[in-house]
């Protein structure tokens, strides 16, 4: 595998805003209820661990639905959508995630009864997994 | 198709728990951005969503983008009422659909 040259930096204008605008149909999303976990610094792009835990009690009435994941410095800012139901029992999950470069992890959470909360971390990536 | 998705998680669980399920599974997740040798953009093939099921309701589903990277891991928790059978579905871009069941019992 080569890698492609690509701005250490990367403040890349990518899809971002229009995955966040669809999925919150425009609403401002609170800070809070949710923790998310990513490495302060990925030394590969390739496969950075993700996981993500959001405060619900998961009962029938109150309960986290989906949750949009996107990447700001990515070619395609879309990483994963998570869809939780009651029988969850929890909303929490890990995947693992590929980033190009340096940039910004942001998750936005959609409750049952329609509210928004959202968290972003920073991630430095060394060896950037956008590979060519 | 390739190997066998992996899956784990315990074989019974009290009336109630919440377990976690940890799934593998084998695949490239071409992510439609690399090049092959002669400089030309090799075609997108991901998969492109995942679902668990528990007795025929939805558990917990997925969709996922070029992002995630290749053999993709999926971990996530499940609340167990009664004894059954897990079904695990991944979706390829070609419309290939691996799946996977998993029983589970109820501690007595």
């Amino acid at each position: 595998l080569t890698l492609m040259p690509m701005a250490a930096d990367a403040e890349v204008s990518n899809d971002a805003a229009k995955w966040i605008e669809k999925f919150t149909g425009g609403r401002q999303p609170a800070k809070g209820k949710i923790s998310l976990d990513l490495p302060e610094i990925a030394e590969n792009g390739n496969t950075v661990p993700l996981s993500i835990n959001i405060e619900s009690p998961m009962t029938a009435d109150s309960h986290v639905k989906d949750v949009l994941i996107v990447a700001d410095g990515n070619p395609n800012a879309g990483v994963a959508t998570l869809s939780f139901t009651p029988l969850s029992g929890k909303a929490e999950a890990s995947i693992r995630i590929r980033l190009a470069s340096t940039q910004n992890v942001v998750a936005i959470a959609k409750m049952s009864d329609g509210s928004l909360f959202t968290e972003q971390k920073t991630v430095k990536v060394t060896i950037g997994g956008c590979g060519g | 198709m390739a190997d066998k998705p992996r899956i784990k998680l315990p074989k019974e669980a009290a009336k109630g728990e919440v377990i976690q399920i940890k799934t593998l599974v084998s695949h490239v997740m071409e992510s439609g951005q690399r090049k092959d040798a002669q400089g030309k953009a090799i075609p997108r093939k991901i998969i492109n969503k995942f679902a668990c099921e528990f007795n025929g309701k939805p558990v917990f589903a997925c969709a996922l983008e070029p992002a995630i990277s290749a053999n993709p891991y999926i971990q996530f928790d499940a609340r167990i009422d009664e004894a059954g059978t897990f079904k695990f579905s991944w979706t390829d871009d070609d419309g290939t659909v691996i799946t996977a069941e998993e029983k589970i019992a109820l501690k007595a």
